[in-house]
């Protein structure tokens, strides 16, 4: 049941999900190789592949937070304003002097979301438009939601406060939706 | 009366927060009038639920 190509696919998921969040190929590499043999030379059985499979995402998660610990005494937290001016930018674009939107940047429905997030071709739109947030941006907002810290936690972690970590969020979260309305959801779309 | 611009950012905070009761009741009354709001949040409850998926929180059920 748990053979070679079981190991190899959830070996290129755990990589992709390490790389997008240390945004390093050899650490992301290390952490994926350790979680792995953690996991497989443990005592533990499985019931199943996705217990499995949960269990070394969740030693995963653990050396990316330890990780991510270590690097952020190194980060310049300063340049997380820097970065974000021209995303924030484009945000204030989108409105018009009343602070309402403009008629042709209002958000659109995207239609069935169960539907999409079935189609493959999406998953690759969506790390694209991850991996196109600066980096301290996608850092805040990959420990919330992938790591599924609260914003206290973030803040502590990373040493901002928690309105920086508010502002940051909002940021990451309309650049990801932008990005992904303009690249998947409405793509050969005219511009009007 | 709330702006988009403000709407906007109520929205990620709900995201991260239970709302106050008055900034619920203020948001929702920017809702009922509001198409593009209600669009974006639908987008943001896509965005979590996209994100839950790609770490295996939440796996597609057999349908």
């Amino acid at each position: 049941m748990i053979d070679d190509s079981f190991i190899a696919e959830v070996r290129s998921d755990m990589l992709r999900f390490a790389q997008l969040q240390l945004r390093d190929a050899a650490l992301a590499e290390d952490a994926v190789q350790e979680a792995l043999l953690g996991a497989l030379s443990g005592e533990r059985s499985f019931s199943g592949r996705s217990a499995l499979k949960t269990w070394v995402f969740s030693i995963l998660r653990n050396k990316i937070v330890d990780l991510i610990r270590v690097q952020s005494r190194t980060t310049n937290v300063s340049a997380l304003s820097e970065e974000g001016a021209s995303l924030d930018q484009a945000f204030e674009e989108l409105f018009k002097t009343n602070a309402h939107w403009r008629p042709d940047t209002r958000p659109r429905g995207w239609g069935d979301p169960a539907e999409t997030l079935r189609e493959q071709g999406f998953w690759d739109v969506f790390e694209i438009c991850l991996n196109h947030l600066p980096e301290n941006t996608a850092r805040v907002f990959m420990m919330r939601e992938f790591l599924e810290f609260d914003t206290a936690e973030v803040c502590q972690t990373l040493d901002i406060s928690v309105g920086n970590c508010n502002v940051i969020l909002h940021r990451a979260r309309n650049g990801l939706r932008r990005c992904l309305e303009s690249s998947w959801f409405a793509p050969g779309e005219k511009p009007c | 009366m709330l702006t988009c611009k403000e709407a906007t950012r109520m929205m990620s905070e709900a995201q991260d927060r239970k709302l106050g009761a008055g900034e619920r009741l203020q948001l929702e009354m920017h809702l009922t009038l509001c198409r593009g709001c209600r669009n974006f949040r639908q987008q943001m409850e896509f965005l979590r639920a996209a994100c839950r998926r790609l770490v295996g929180r939440d796996e597609p059920g057999p349908d």
